[in-house]
């Protein structure tokens, strides 16, 4: 078999809930291993044996909290807008369910990146909430993530539920550089160097490497998160199914 | 097409409340701010184009509410998305409509709204291009928010929810250009933004809006 064929066979089978449920249950498991390792490994080596900031003290440690919740947040968006191009071309079942998964992981993401922003805010710009550029985007960010969440709280019917949500996570795809770029560029215009200490000053490899592995921690947990929750609404949404009930009567 | 032009003419012109009450809201909102704002000049001047942007803003966003609702209850916009030939035309149409009566003619009451906010004379061509180039981004963007929330009987707020933060970037140049101007510097670069926010708007909010509006109707 070629591997254009390959591709094409991996991608129908996508498009099978069933097939998904049967193979993710391992993932699952794999990405909840590897994020508890990640995570524990990089919260222990951050906290207890990075180096302090010279300027910032230890308060820099929010970063590796900070960082990658803000980071898997931004990518989950992305990821909505691309399950949404999906569903909208090929009308997938599974990419709604993806974005059924993604959105409360994403609000609780961008939440926490913008609440641990405020709590590092606190001690080294003397300030817990600033408009700056980032700032703005992130809250913006959580604004789309509301928005699409409102959207499919509105409508009742499942397909046109779907649709709708993947409509709006297209055009916030296409929008969110504009919005990044402008708000960054504002805010350069209102705040000229004011802020030099979120420049982070090149960093040795003692206090990047542990912000490597949270970052790696959080993909993984976002990545075990989301797969339990797609799992989760395929079970509901298919619970009329024949296999559904065979795999609920024999606990798989 | 200028059947149909004319008939969505006459449909604007028709219905005057949906022109003029917004219209009346974007004076009561300028005479709010007056009042309850600073009333030093020069204070005033730092925040007129903000404000300004803000208000085309928010009176936008009562506009586009009832910019397919009327339709959508009577039929019409069904069979408008059903039978012709090319939908977005005619939903292009309509919210050039909309932009009309809205982002046009703040365009063109500019010079005395910016009277009004307490904006220094020169920069008055300077709004007028500034709303002339980014509004339309606005009712092309509500638009599809305004066709996704179509259906709901209390859509005004999703719709705001929606739209406001995919807006973010007209605000931000908006303003800018103008606070650029009241400060003597250059603006080209926010005015040139406006713009291609527009075009980006253009290219993907009629195909948006048509995609929302099927949703919408299967709902009914």
């Amino acid at each position: 078999m070629s591997f254009t064929s390959s591709i094409k066979t991996l991608w129908h089978k996508l498009g099978s809930p069933r097939w998904f449920y049967q193979m993710s249950g391992p993932w699952v498991i794999g990405f909840g291993i590897a994020a508890l390792v990640l995570l524990g490994v990089g919260a222990v080596w951050a906290l207890g044996f990075a180096p302090p900031d010279y300027q910032q003290g230890n308060s820099f440690r929010i970063m590796y909290v900070h960082v990658p919740a803000a980071m898997v947040a931004q990518s989950i968006y992305m990821s909505m807008g691309v399950a949404g191009l999906v569903l909208f071309v090929w009308r997938m079942k599974l990419a709604d369910v993806a974005i059924a998964a993604c959105l409360p992981l994403g609000m609780v993401l961008t939440a926490l990146a913008l609440f641990s922003g405020g709590v590092w805010g606190k001690p080294t710009w003397g300030t817990w909430w600033e408009w700056d550029g980032r700032t703005v985007s992130t809250l913006v960010l959580l604004f789309l993530f509301i928005g699409i969440y409102a959207l499919r709280e509105a409508i009742e019917d499942a397909g046109l539920k779907a649709r709708a949500s993947a409509l709006v996570a297209m055009i916030g795809t296409i929008n969110i550089p504009i919005i990044k770029y402008s708000v960054e560029w504002w805010h350069t215009l209102h705040q000229p160097a004011s802020f030099t200490l979120t420049e982070k000053p090149a960093m040795p490899p003692e206090m990047y490497l542990p912000l490597l592995v949270m970052v790696l921690g959080m993909y993984a947990f976002a990545g075990h998160n989301i797969i339990s929750r797609m799992r989760n609404q395929i079970l509901v949404r298919e619970s009329r199914t024949h296999w559904v009930r065979e795999a609920m009567a024999t606990g798989g | 097409m200028g059947g149909l032009l004319r008939r969505e003419w006459q449909v604007l012109a028709r219905n005057r409340a949906q022109v003029i009450n917004p219209l009346a809201f974007l004076f009561l909102a300028v005479m709010l701010f007056a009042v309850g704002g600073p009333l030093e000049d020069n204070t005033r001047a730092q925040y007129g184009g903000a404000v300004l942007w803000l208000i085309v803003l928010l009176t936008n966003m009562l506009s586009l509410d009832a910019l397919f609702r009327r339709d959508y209850d009577n039929g019409v916009l069904e069979q408008v998305v059903c039978g012709a030939d090319v939908p977005f035309l005619v939903i292009l149409l309509r919210i050039g409509m909309q932009w009309l009566s809205t982002g046009a003619l703040v365009t063109l009451l500019a010079p005395f709204l910016c009277l009004l906010l307490g904006l220094p004379g020169h920069v008055t061509a300077t709004a007028m291009l500034a709303l002339a180039l980014g509004s339309p981004a606005i009712s092309l963007l509500g638009a599809v928010g305004a066709a996704l929330t179509v259906g709901f009987s209390r859509g005004g707020i999703l719709l705001g929810l929606l739209v406001l933060p995919l807006l973010l970037p007209v605000l931000i140049f908006g303003t800018s250009a103008i606070n650029q101007e009241v400060a003597g510097i250059t603006n080209n670069a926010q005015l040139y933004w406006l713009g291609f926010i527009s075009m980006v708007a253009l290219t993907i909010g009629p195909f948006a809006t048509t995609a929302g509006l099927r949703i919408s109707l299967q709902m009914q």
